[in-house]
Protein backbone atom coordinates (compact mmCIF):
# COMPACT_ATOMS: atom_id res chain seq x y z
CA UNK A 1 0.00 0.00 0.00
CA UNK A 2 1.55 3.31 -0.99
CA UNK A 3 -0.80 5.70 0.89
CA UNK A 4 -2.98 4.66 4.18
CA UNK A 5 -5.68 6.96 5.69
CA UNK A 6 -6.44 5.77 9.35
CA UNK A 7 -9.61 7.56 10.86
CA UNK A 8 -8.48 11.10 10.42
CA UNK A 9 -10.08 13.92 12.13
CA UNK A 10 -9.94 17.22 10.54
CA UNK A 11 -10.91 20.52 11.81
CA UNK A 12 -10.86 24.31 10.62
CA UNK A 13 -10.61 26.08 13.61
CA UNK A 14 -13.49 25.07 15.67
CA UNK A 15 -15.01 23.42 12.82
CA UNK A 16 -15.11 19.57 12.41
CA UNK A 17 -15.40 18.98 8.63
CA UNK A 18 -13.36 15.14 8.40
CA UNK A 19 -15.53 12.41 10.92
CA UNK A 20 -12.32 9.27 10.80
CA UNK A 21 -12.01 9.24 7.24
CA UNK A 22 -9.95 6.02 6.22
CA UNK A 23 -8.90 5.36 3.03
CA UNK A 24 -6.29 3.18 1.02
CA UNK A 25 -4.30 3.22 -2.34
CA UNK A 26 -1.76 0.44 -3.65
CA UNK A 27 0.86 1.08 -6.00
CA UNK A 28 0.08 2.08 -9.38
CA UNK A 29 -3.96 2.39 -8.97
CA UNK A 30 -5.85 5.21 -10.30
CA UNK A 31 -8.36 5.79 -6.95
CA UNK A 32 -11.36 7.94 -7.28
CA UNK A 33 -12.28 9.94 -4.29
CA UNK A 34 -16.07 11.13 -5.25
CA UNK A 35 -18.73 13.43 -3.10
CA UNK A 36 -20.71 16.40 -3.37
CA UNK A 37 -19.25 19.71 -3.05
CA UNK A 38 -18.70 20.10 0.38
CA UNK A 39 -18.14 16.54 0.87
CA UNK A 40 -15.14 16.53 2.63
CA UNK A 41 -12.32 15.75 -0.35
CA UNK A 42 -10.22 19.06 -0.86
CA UNK A 43 -9.82 18.63 3.31
CA UNK A 44 -8.78 15.04 3.04
CA UNK A 45 -6.17 16.23 0.15
CA UNK A 46 -5.08 18.81 2.51
CA UNK A 47 -5.10 16.24 5.62
CA UNK A 48 -2.61 14.46 3.64
CA UNK A 49 -0.60 17.08 2.31
CA UNK A 50 -0.27 18.54 6.15
CA UNK A 51 -1.67 21.53 5.04
CA UNK A 52 -4.51 21.11 7.56
CA UNK A 53 -3.17 18.93 10.05
CA UNK A 54 -5.17 16.02 11.17
CA UNK A 55 -6.07 16.04 15.31
CA UNK A 56 -6.52 12.85 15.08
CA UNK A 57 -5.91 9.69 13.09
CA UNK A 58 -2.64 8.81 11.03
CA UNK A 59 -1.71 9.32 7.30
CA UNK A 60 0.74 6.50 6.21
CA UNK A 61 2.93 6.31 2.83
CA UNK A 62 4.45 3.34 2.19
CA UNK A 63 3.75 2.08 5.87
CA UNK A 64 5.65 5.07 7.39
CA UNK A 65 3.48 7.13 9.82
CA UNK A 66 4.10 10.56 8.03
CA UNK A 67 0.97 12.59 9.28
CA UNK A 68 2.95 15.31 11.36
CA UNK A 69 5.97 15.54 8.89
CA UNK A 70 6.26 19.55 7.90
CA UNK A 71 4.67 19.63 4.23
CA UNK A 72 7.79 20.37 2.32
CA UNK A 73 9.20 17.15 3.66
CA UNK A 74 5.95 14.95 2.63
CA UNK A 75 6.54 16.65 -1.12
CA UNK A 76 10.24 15.78 -0.82
CA UNK A 77 9.46 11.87 -0.19
CA UNK A 78 7.31 11.56 -3.04
CA UNK A 79 3.61 13.01 -2.58
CA UNK A 80 2.69 15.82 -5.72
CA UNK A 81 -0.26 17.61 -4.63
CA UNK A 82 -2.26 19.50 -7.30
CA UNK A 83 -4.66 21.97 -5.41
CA UNK A 84 -8.62 22.18 -6.77
CA UNK A 85 -8.38 25.74 -7.38
CA UNK A 86 -4.81 25.88 -9.96
CA UNK A 87 -2.48 27.91 -7.63
CA UNK A 88 -0.51 28.72 -10.45
CA UNK A 89 2.17 31.57 -9.07
CA UNK A 90 0.74 34.09 -11.75
CA UNK A 91 4.24 36.05 -11.59
CA UNK A 92 6.37 33.73 -11.76
CA UNK A 93 7.56 32.53 -16.09
CA UNK A 94 5.38 29.70 -17.00
CA UNK A 95 9.08 27.69 -17.04
CA UNK A 96 9.78 29.14 -13.40
CA UNK A 97 6.34 27.87 -12.21
CA UNK A 98 7.88 24.16 -13.95
CA UNK A 99 11.07 24.52 -12.04
CA UNK A 100 9.99 25.37 -8.82
CA UNK A 101 8.29 22.04 -8.93
CA UNK A 102 12.04 20.28 -9.01
CA UNK A 103 12.18 21.52 -5.24
CA UNK A 104 10.92 18.14 -4.28
CA UNK A 105 14.57 17.26 -5.31
CA UNK A 106 13.74 13.85 -6.41
CA UNK A 107 15.75 13.28 -9.47
CA UNK A 108 15.18 10.23 -11.83
CA UNK A 109 17.04 9.32 -14.97
CA UNK A 110 13.79 8.53 -16.60
CA UNK A 111 12.23 11.86 -14.93
CA UNK A 112 10.25 15.11 -15.66
CA UNK A 113 12.21 18.03 -17.33
CA UNK A 114 10.67 21.41 -18.61
CA UNK A 115 10.85 19.63 -22.18
CA UNK A 116 8.68 16.25 -21.55
CA UNK A 117 6.12 18.85 -19.52
CA UNK A 118 6.19 20.85 -23.04
CA UNK A 119 5.55 17.51 -24.90
CA UNK A 120 2.82 16.34 -22.57
CA UNK A 121 0.96 19.60 -23.00
CA UNK A 122 1.99 21.59 -26.08
CA UNK A 123 -0.39 24.34 -25.55
CA UNK A 124 2.25 25.82 -22.83
CA UNK A 125 5.53 25.65 -24.68
CA UNK A 126 4.75 28.81 -26.27
CA UNK A 127 3.68 30.87 -23.28
CA UNK A 128 7.41 29.66 -21.45
CA UNK A 129 8.57 32.98 -20.77
CA UNK A 130 5.32 34.90 -20.27
CA UNK A 131 4.06 35.05 -16.48
CA UNK A 132 1.86 32.05 -15.45
CA UNK A 133 -1.27 34.40 -15.09
CA UNK A 134 -2.05 34.93 -18.65
CA UNK A 135 -2.72 31.52 -19.49
CA UNK A 136 -6.53 29.98 -19.60
CA UNK A 137 -8.40 27.97 -17.15
CA UNK A 138 -7.60 25.00 -18.83
CA UNK A 139 -3.87 26.10 -19.62
CA UNK A 140 -3.19 27.17 -16.22
CA UNK A 141 -4.47 23.34 -15.09
CA UNK A 142 -2.32 21.68 -17.09
CA UNK A 143 0.89 24.13 -15.99
CA UNK A 144 -0.13 23.08 -12.17
CA UNK A 145 -0.21 19.41 -13.17
CA UNK A 146 2.91 20.01 -15.21
CA UNK A 147 4.70 21.76 -12.16
CA UNK A 148 3.59 18.83 -9.62
CA UNK A 149 4.81 15.95 -12.33
CA UNK A 150 8.47 17.95 -12.41
CA UNK A 151 8.70 16.56 -8.78
CA UNK A 152 8.74 13.04 -10.26
CA UNK A 153 6.25 12.21 -7.46
CA UNK A 154 4.96 8.62 -6.89
CA UNK A 155 1.77 9.66 -5.73
CA UNK A 156 -0.13 12.13 -7.47
CA UNK A 157 -3.26 13.75 -5.58
CA UNK A 158 -5.08 15.57 -7.85
CA UNK A 159 -7.75 17.34 -6.53
CA UNK A 160 -10.97 18.26 -8.96
CA UNK A 161 -9.06 18.74 -11.95
CA UNK A 162 -11.71 18.31 -14.61
CA UNK A 163 -13.81 21.12 -12.46
CA UNK A 164 -14.63 23.74 -15.15
CA UNK A 165 -13.02 23.07 -18.06
CA UNK A 166 -14.10 22.96 -21.44
CA UNK A 167 -14.99 18.87 -22.96
CA UNK A 168 -11.83 19.01 -24.97
CA UNK A 169 -9.59 19.93 -22.06
CA UNK A 170 -11.73 17.20 -19.89
CA UNK A 171 -10.44 14.87 -22.66
CA UNK A 172 -6.94 16.00 -22.63
CA UNK A 173 -6.71 15.63 -19.13
CA UNK A 174 -7.94 12.05 -19.57
CA UNK A 175 -4.99 10.96 -21.75
CA UNK A 176 -2.71 12.11 -19.03
CA UNK A 177 -4.34 10.90 -16.52
CA UNK A 178 -4.07 7.25 -18.19
CA UNK A 179 -0.83 7.83 -19.72
CA UNK A 180 0.75 8.70 -16.21
CA UNK A 181 -0.99 5.64 -15.38
CA UNK A 182 0.94 3.73 -17.50
CA UNK A 183 3.76 5.03 -16.52
CA UNK A 184 3.49 3.94 -12.95
CA UNK A 185 2.35 6.80 -11.33
CA UNK A 186 -0.22 6.22 -8.43
CA UNK A 187 -2.98 8.73 -8.55
CA UNK A 188 -5.30 9.56 -6.07
CA UNK A 189 -8.00 11.97 -7.76
CA UNK A 190 -10.98 13.81 -6.96
CA UNK A 191 -14.30 13.83 -8.63
CA UNK A 192 -18.21 14.72 -8.85
CA UNK A 193 -18.25 13.57 -12.59
CA UNK A 194 -19.23 9.44 -12.88
CA UNK A 195 -18.60 9.13 -16.51
CA UNK A 196 -15.02 10.51 -15.90
CA UNK A 197 -13.90 8.92 -12.80
CA UNK A 198 -15.41 5.72 -14.75
CA UNK A 199 -13.04 6.21 -17.53
CA UNK A 200 -9.80 6.74 -15.14
CA UNK A 201 -10.24 4.87 -12.01
CA UNK A 202 -9.64 1.66 -10.52
CA UNK A 203 -11.43 1.97 -7.81
CA UNK A 204 -13.80 4.39 -6.00
CA UNK A 205 -14.49 6.11 -2.40
CA UNK A 206 -17.64 8.13 -1.56
CA UNK A 207 -17.22 10.61 0.90
CA UNK A 208 -20.36 12.42 2.39
CA UNK A 209 -20.46 14.54 5.05
CA UNK A 210 -16.96 13.78 5.65
CA UNK A 211 -16.72 10.29 6.36
CA UNK A 212 -16.67 7.59 3.74
CA UNK A 213 -19.90 5.93 3.02
CA UNK A 214 -18.92 3.58 0.41
CA UNK A 215 -16.06 1.85 -1.64
CA UNK A 216 -15.96 -0.53 -4.40
CA UNK A 217 -13.95 -1.48 -7.80
CA UNK A 218 -14.81 1.00 -10.51
CA UNK A 219 -17.17 -1.77 -12.22
CA UNK A 220 -19.32 -2.18 -9.16
CA UNK A 221 -19.64 1.20 -8.83
CA UNK A 222 -20.31 2.00 -12.69
CA UNK A 223 -23.38 -0.88 -12.05
CA UNK A 224 -24.51 0.70 -8.83
CA UNK A 225 -26.50 3.59 -9.85
CA UNK A 226 -28.76 3.83 -6.15
CA UNK A 227 -25.35 4.63 -5.37
CA UNK A 228 -24.62 7.41 -7.25
CA UNK A 229 -27.96 9.10 -7.02
CA UNK A 230 -27.89 8.71 -3.11
CA UNK A 231 -24.00 10.38 -2.71
CA UNK A 232 -23.52 12.46 -6.35
CA UNK A 233 -25.38 14.86 -8.66
CA UNK A 234 -26.26 12.85 -11.45
CA UNK B 1 16.94 61.01 10.14
CA UNK B 2 16.98 63.64 12.89
CA UNK B 3 20.13 64.05 13.77
CA UNK B 4 21.87 63.17 10.23
CA UNK B 5 19.39 66.19 9.60
CA UNK B 6 21.11 68.04 12.57
CA UNK B 7 24.42 67.57 11.46
CA UNK B 8 23.54 68.19 8.34
CA UNK B 9 22.39 71.51 9.00
CA UNK B 10 25.61 72.20 10.71
CA UNK B 11 27.35 70.60 7.92
CA UNK B 12 25.02 72.76 5.36
CA UNK B 13 25.84 76.17 7.79
CA UNK B 14 29.40 75.79 7.82
CA UNK B 15 29.82 74.82 3.94
CA UNK B 16 27.64 78.07 3.46
CA UNK B 17 29.82 80.40 6.01
CA UNK B 18 33.22 78.98 3.59
CA UNK B 19 31.42 79.44 0.53
CA UNK B 20 30.54 83.43 1.51
CA UNK B 21 26.67 81.91 1.27
CA UNK B 22 27.09 81.80 -2.39
CA UNK B 23 25.09 78.58 -4.07
CA UNK B 24 27.63 77.77 -6.01
CA UNK B 25 28.00 74.72 -8.27
CA UNK B 26 30.17 72.78 -5.89
CA UNK B 27 28.28 73.13 -3.42
CA UNK B 28 25.18 71.71 -4.85
CA UNK B 29 27.49 68.79 -6.03
CA UNK B 30 28.46 68.37 -2.13
CA UNK B 31 25.17 68.25 -0.89
CA UNK B 32 23.52 66.42 -3.65
CA UNK B 33 26.39 63.58 -2.40
CA UNK B 34 25.35 63.89 0.82
CA UNK B 35 21.80 63.38 -0.21
CA UNK B 36 22.88 60.26 -2.34
CA UNK B 37 24.88 59.07 1.09
CA UNK B 38 21.92 59.03 3.45
CA UNK B 39 19.84 57.89 0.47
CA UNK B 40 21.68 54.84 0.60
CA UNK B 41 21.92 54.41 4.00
CA UNK B 42 18.50 54.53 3.76
CA UNK B 43 17.72 52.13 1.68
CA UNK B 44 19.61 49.37 2.77
CA UNK B 45 16.98 49.31 5.64
CA UNK B 46 14.16 49.89 3.85
CA UNK B 47 15.02 47.05 1.45
CA UNK B 48 14.90 44.93 3.95
CA UNK B 49 11.62 45.85 5.46
CA UNK B 50 10.63 45.81 1.69
CA UNK B 51 11.33 42.21 1.13
CA UNK B 52 10.41 41.04 5.00
CA UNK B 53 7.19 42.44 4.20
CA UNK B 54 6.59 40.83 0.36
CA UNK B 55 7.98 37.62 1.49
CA UNK B 56 7.46 36.90 5.23
CA UNK B 57 4.75 39.14 5.20
CA UNK B 58 5.49 40.90 8.96
CA UNK B 59 6.09 44.39 8.93
CA UNK B 60 8.69 44.45 10.97
CA UNK B 61 8.66 47.69 13.30
CA UNK B 62 11.93 46.22 14.86
CA UNK B 63 14.21 46.87 11.75
CA UNK B 64 15.55 49.85 12.54
CA UNK B 65 16.69 48.26 15.74
CA UNK B 66 19.21 45.92 13.70
CA UNK B 67 20.76 49.28 11.74
CA UNK B 68 21.43 49.79 15.91
CA UNK B 69 22.78 46.49 16.16
CA UNK B 70 24.98 47.21 13.15
CA UNK B 71 26.44 50.53 14.30
CA UNK B 72 27.02 48.86 18.06
CA UNK B 73 28.91 46.07 16.52
CA UNK B 74 31.03 48.04 14.31
CA UNK B 75 32.07 50.13 16.95
CA UNK B 76 32.95 47.09 19.38
CA UNK B 77 34.90 45.39 16.88
CA UNK B 78 36.61 48.03 15.20
CA UNK B 79 36.95 50.73 17.84
CA UNK B 80 37.40 48.36 21.11
CA UNK B 81 38.82 45.63 19.57
CA UNK B 82 40.66 47.04 16.31
CA UNK B 83 39.89 45.06 14.15
CA UNK B 84 40.20 46.33 10.26
CA UNK B 85 37.37 48.55 9.33
CA UNK B 86 35.72 46.34 6.56
CA UNK B 87 36.02 43.26 8.09
CA UNK B 88 34.44 44.96 11.16
CA UNK B 89 31.75 45.96 8.60
CA UNK B 90 31.48 42.56 7.66
CA UNK B 91 31.53 41.42 11.27
CA UNK B 92 28.60 43.74 12.46
CA UNK B 93 26.61 42.83 9.23
CA UNK B 94 26.89 39.29 10.28
CA UNK B 95 25.61 39.60 13.53
CA UNK B 96 22.73 41.68 13.18
CA UNK B 97 21.69 38.98 10.42
CA UNK B 98 22.56 36.03 13.19
CA UNK B 99 20.23 38.24 15.52
CA UNK B 100 17.44 38.50 12.97
CA UNK B 101 17.40 34.76 12.54
CA UNK B 102 17.42 34.24 16.47
CA UNK B 103 14.29 36.68 16.71
CA UNK B 104 12.52 34.93 13.70
CA UNK B 105 13.19 31.95 14.49
CA UNK B 106 12.30 32.11 18.75
CA UNK B 107 9.63 34.43 18.70
CA UNK B 108 7.81 35.32 15.05
CA UNK B 109 7.72 32.12 13.41
CA UNK B 110 5.24 31.13 16.86
CA UNK B 111 2.51 33.66 15.19
CA UNK B 112 2.44 33.38 11.74
CA UNK B 113 -0.88 32.11 10.60
CA UNK B 114 -2.32 33.09 13.92
CA UNK B 115 -5.63 34.59 13.36
CA UNK B 116 -5.48 38.38 14.23
CA UNK B 117 -1.62 37.60 13.01
CA UNK B 118 -1.31 41.26 12.27
CA UNK B 119 -2.72 43.05 15.67
CA UNK B 120 0.63 40.55 17.08
CA UNK B 121 2.96 41.16 14.91
CA UNK B 122 2.77 44.43 16.20
CA UNK B 123 3.21 44.08 19.34
CA UNK B 124 5.96 41.88 19.21
CA UNK B 125 8.28 43.71 16.41
CA UNK B 126 7.29 46.20 18.58
CA UNK B 127 8.04 44.83 22.04
CA UNK B 128 11.44 44.35 19.97
CA UNK B 129 12.64 47.81 19.51
CA UNK B 130 12.15 48.23 23.08
CA UNK B 131 13.91 44.96 24.14
CA UNK B 132 16.93 45.65 21.59
CA UNK B 133 17.36 49.34 22.54
CA UNK B 134 17.82 48.25 26.25
CA UNK B 135 19.92 45.69 25.59
CA UNK B 136 22.48 48.16 23.59
CA UNK B 137 22.42 50.84 26.90
CA UNK B 138 23.10 47.84 28.92
CA UNK B 139 25.91 46.97 27.06
CA UNK B 140 27.03 49.87 25.51
CA UNK B 141 25.96 52.77 27.77
CA UNK B 142 24.27 56.01 26.80
CA UNK B 143 27.08 57.80 25.94
CA UNK B 144 27.86 58.76 22.19
CA UNK B 145 30.08 56.41 20.31
CA UNK B 146 32.33 57.15 17.13
CA UNK B 147 34.16 54.93 14.92
CA UNK B 148 36.67 56.84 12.54
CA UNK B 149 36.67 56.07 8.76
CA UNK B 150 39.05 53.97 7.31
CA UNK B 151 42.31 56.40 6.55
CA UNK B 152 42.55 55.22 3.02
CA UNK B 153 39.11 57.02 2.42
CA UNK B 154 39.43 59.81 5.28
CA UNK B 155 40.02 62.71 2.83
CA UNK B 156 38.44 64.32 0.07
CA UNK B 157 38.43 63.41 -3.52
CA UNK B 158 39.09 66.30 -5.96
CA UNK B 159 37.71 66.51 -9.28
CA UNK B 160 38.33 69.99 -10.56
CA UNK B 161 36.39 72.36 -9.16
CA UNK B 162 34.72 69.85 -6.75
CA UNK B 163 35.23 68.34 -4.01
CA UNK B 164 33.81 65.14 -2.45
CA UNK B 165 34.26 62.66 0.11
CA UNK B 166 35.78 59.65 -0.83
CA UNK B 167 34.25 57.65 2.28
CA UNK B 168 30.70 59.06 1.00
CA UNK B 169 31.42 57.85 -2.08
CA UNK B 170 32.22 54.47 -1.01
CA UNK B 171 28.86 54.51 0.93
CA UNK B 172 26.58 55.02 -2.59
CA UNK B 173 29.19 52.52 -4.24
CA UNK B 174 27.87 49.71 -1.67
CA UNK B 175 24.68 50.45 -1.82
CA UNK B 176 23.95 50.47 -5.28
CA UNK B 177 25.73 47.09 -5.78
CA UNK B 178 23.27 45.65 -3.00
CA UNK B 179 20.85 47.85 -5.01
CA UNK B 180 21.71 45.51 -8.11
CA UNK B 181 22.85 42.39 -6.40
CA UNK B 182 19.70 42.22 -4.67
CA UNK B 183 17.74 42.23 -7.68
CA UNK B 184 19.80 39.99 -9.35
CA UNK B 185 19.30 37.38 -6.67
CA UNK B 186 15.87 37.56 -6.39
CA UNK B 187 14.87 37.84 -10.24
CA UNK B 188 17.84 35.41 -11.43
CA UNK B 189 18.54 32.51 -8.99
CA UNK B 190 16.79 29.75 -7.59
CA UNK B 191 16.73 31.15 -3.94
CA UNK B 192 14.91 34.52 -5.40
CA UNK B 193 12.47 32.46 -7.38
CA UNK B 194 11.71 30.45 -4.11
CA UNK B 195 11.10 33.62 -2.30
CA UNK B 196 8.71 34.95 -5.01
CA UNK B 197 6.67 32.00 -5.36
CA UNK B 198 6.80 31.92 -1.00
CA UNK B 199 5.58 35.64 -1.44
CA UNK B 200 2.79 34.58 -3.43
CA UNK B 201 1.60 31.94 -2.20
CA UNK B 202 3.45 30.06 0.57
CA UNK B 203 0.87 26.88 1.02
CA UNK B 204 1.71 25.71 -2.77
CA UNK B 205 5.27 26.83 -2.64
CA UNK B 206 5.80 24.33 0.47
CA UNK B 207 3.45 21.67 -1.00
CA UNK B 208 6.12 21.32 -3.94
CA UNK B 209 9.08 21.15 -1.51
CA UNK B 210 10.22 24.32 -1.23
CA UNK B 211 11.00 24.46 2.43
CA UNK B 212 9.44 27.74 3.73
CA UNK B 213 10.27 28.11 7.42
CA UNK B 214 13.99 27.83 6.31
CA UNK B 215 13.70 30.41 3.70
CA UNK B 216 11.62 32.82 5.81
CA UNK B 217 14.54 32.72 8.88
CA UNK B 218 17.04 33.18 5.80
CA UNK B 219 15.27 36.14 4.45
CA UNK B 220 14.82 37.38 7.34
CA UNK B 221 18.66 37.45 8.50
CA UNK B 222 19.22 38.84 5.05
CA UNK B 223 17.26 41.56 5.49
CA UNK B 224 18.37 42.03 9.25
CA UNK B 225 21.99 41.83 8.10
CA UNK B 226 21.50 44.12 5.48
CA UNK B 227 19.81 46.87 8.12
CA UNK B 228 23.25 46.39 10.46
CA UNK B 229 25.39 46.66 7.26
CA UNK B 230 23.92 50.33 6.97
CA UNK B 231 24.52 50.80 11.16
CA UNK B 232 28.20 49.81 10.31
CA UNK B 233 28.60 51.97 7.21
CA UNK B 234 26.82 54.73 8.54
CA UNK B 235 28.80 54.69 11.95
CA UNK B 236 31.37 56.84 11.16
CA UNK B 237 29.78 59.37 9.52
CA UNK B 238 26.70 59.96 12.16
CA UNK B 239 27.55 59.41 16.03
CA UNK B 240 26.46 55.95 17.27
CA UNK B 241 23.50 56.50 20.02
CA UNK B 242 21.10 54.26 21.39
CA UNK B 243 17.98 56.29 20.13
CA UNK B 244 18.83 55.66 16.28
CA UNK B 245 16.85 52.62 15.94
CA UNK B 246 13.49 54.70 16.00
CA UNK B 247 14.56 57.11 13.94
CA UNK B 248 15.87 55.18 11.45
CA UNK B 249 12.45 53.09 11.18
CA UNK B 250 10.64 56.19 10.72
CA UNK B 251 12.60 57.26 7.98
CA UNK B 252 12.05 53.84 6.22
CA UNK B 253 8.79 54.13 6.78
CA UNK B 254 8.29 57.04 4.62
CA UNK B 255 10.78 55.37 2.20
CA UNK B 256 8.50 52.90 1.70
CA UNK B 257 5.37 54.64 1.96
CA UNK B 258 6.96 56.73 -0.94
CA UNK B 259 7.94 52.97 -2.98
CA UNK B 260 5.22 51.20 -1.93
CA UNK B 261 5.45 48.59 0.63
CA UNK B 262 6.66 45.22 -0.73
CA UNK B 263 7.80 46.83 -4.02
CA UNK B 264 11.92 46.70 -4.03
CA UNK B 265 12.64 49.37 -6.67
CA UNK B 266 10.75 51.38 -4.76
CA UNK B 267 12.52 51.10 -1.82
CA UNK B 268 15.39 52.93 -3.51
CA UNK B 269 13.33 55.84 -5.04
CA UNK B 270 12.06 55.81 -1.49
CA UNK B 271 15.38 56.70 -0.02
CA UNK B 272 16.71 58.63 -3.07
CA UNK B 273 14.08 61.17 -2.87
CA UNK B 274 14.18 61.28 1.00
CA UNK B 275 17.54 61.43 1.05
CA UNK B 276 17.59 64.34 -1.18
CA UNK B 277 14.90 65.94 -0.39
CA UNK B 278 16.27 66.31 3.34
CA UNK B 279 19.82 66.88 1.72
CA UNK B 280 18.68 69.99 -0.12
CA UNK B 281 15.54 71.13 2.65
CA UNK B 282 18.55 71.44 4.68
CA UNK B 283 20.36 73.94 2.25
CA UNK B 284 17.70 76.20 1.72
CA UNK B 285 15.70 76.25 4.67
CA UNK B 286 17.41 74.23 7.43
CA UNK B 287 14.87 74.55 10.53
CA UNK B 288 12.30 73.05 8.15
CA UNK B 289 14.37 69.92 6.77
CA UNK B 290 13.09 67.16 8.67
CA UNK B 291 9.45 68.16 7.21
CA UNK B 292 9.65 68.27 3.68
CA UNK B 293 10.09 64.70 3.84
CA UNK B 294 6.58 64.18 6.10
CA UNK B 295 5.47 66.31 3.56
CA UNK B 296 6.22 64.04 0.73
CA UNK B 297 4.97 61.58 2.51
CA UNK B 298 1.67 62.99 3.10
CA UNK B 299 1.21 64.34 -0.92
CA UNK B 300 2.47 60.43 -1.71
CA UNK B 301 -0.72 59.06 0.56
CA UNK B 302 -3.09 61.69 -0.62
CA UNK B 303 -2.36 61.22 -4.29
CA UNK B 304 -0.49 57.93 -5.49
CA UNK B 305 -1.45 56.02 -1.88
CA UNK B 306 0.09 52.43 -3.20
CA UNK B 307 3.34 54.41 -3.49
CA UNK B 308 5.00 55.62 -6.30
CA UNK B 309 6.38 52.53 -8.44
CA UNK B 310 3.34 49.84 -7.20
CA UNK B 311 0.63 48.88 -9.87
CA UNK B 312 -2.72 48.48 -7.96
CA UNK B 313 -2.87 44.92 -6.34
CA UNK B 314 0.70 44.08 -7.14
CA UNK B 315 2.87 43.15 -4.74
CA UNK B 316 6.07 43.09 -5.94
N1 LIG C 1 -10.99 27.06 5.17
C1 LIG C 1 -12.13 26.55 5.66
N2 LIG C 1 -12.62 27.01 6.83
C2 LIG C 1 -13.77 26.50 7.35
N3 LIG C 1 -14.49 25.56 6.76
C3 LIG C 1 -14.05 25.04 5.60
C4 LIG C 1 -12.84 25.52 4.99
N4 LIG C 1 -12.66 24.84 3.84
C5 LIG C 1 -13.69 23.98 3.74
N5 LIG C 1 -14.51 24.11 4.79
C6 LIG C 1 -15.72 23.30 5.03
O1 LIG C 1 -15.33 21.96 5.13
C7 LIG C 1 -16.25 21.13 4.48
C8 LIG C 1 -15.55 20.27 3.46
O2 LIG C 1 -15.02 21.11 2.45
P1 LIG C 1 -14.10 20.57 1.28
O3 LIG C 1 -13.12 19.61 1.84
O4 LIG C 1 -13.58 21.74 0.55
O5 LIG C 1 -15.17 19.77 0.39
P2 LIG C 1 -15.07 19.32 -1.13
O6 LIG C 1 -13.68 19.45 -1.59
O7 LIG C 1 -15.55 17.91 -1.10
O8 LIG C 1 -16.00 20.20 -1.90
C9 LIG C 1 -17.32 22.04 3.88
O9 LIG C 1 -18.43 22.06 4.75
C10 LIG C 1 -16.67 23.38 3.86
O10 LIG C 1 -17.61 24.39 4.04
MG1 LIG D 1 -12.97 20.53 -3.13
Amino acid sequence: MILELKDVHTYYGTSHVLFGVSLDVDRGEVVCLMGRNGAGKSTTFRSVMGLSLPRAGTVLFHGKDVTRLKVHAKARMGIGYVPEDRQIFPELTVRENLEIGRSSGIRRADGWSVDRIYGLFPVLEKYDRKPGGQLSGGEQQMLTIGRTLMGNPELVLLDEPTEGLAPVVVIALKEMILRLKEMGTTILLSEQNVKFAAKVSDRVFIIDNGAIRYRNDIEGFRNDEAVQKRYLAV
Amino acid sequence: MAPSARQGAEGARAIRERAGNTLDSSLIVAQFISGLTSAMTLFLVASGLTLIFGVVNVFNFAHGSFYLLGAYFAYQVVAVSGVGFWAGVLLASLGAGAAGVLMEYFFLRRIYGRSGEAGFQILLTYSFILILDDVVKMIWGTDYKSISKPEALAGPLSVGEVTMPRYDLVVIAIGLAVAVGMWAAIRKTRFGRNLRAISSNREMASSLGVNVPLTLSLVFGLATALGGLSGAIAAPVRTVTPGAGIEVIIGSLIVVVIGGLGNFWGALVGALVIGEVTAFGILFLPQWAILFSYAVMALVLVFRPEGLLMKKGNAR
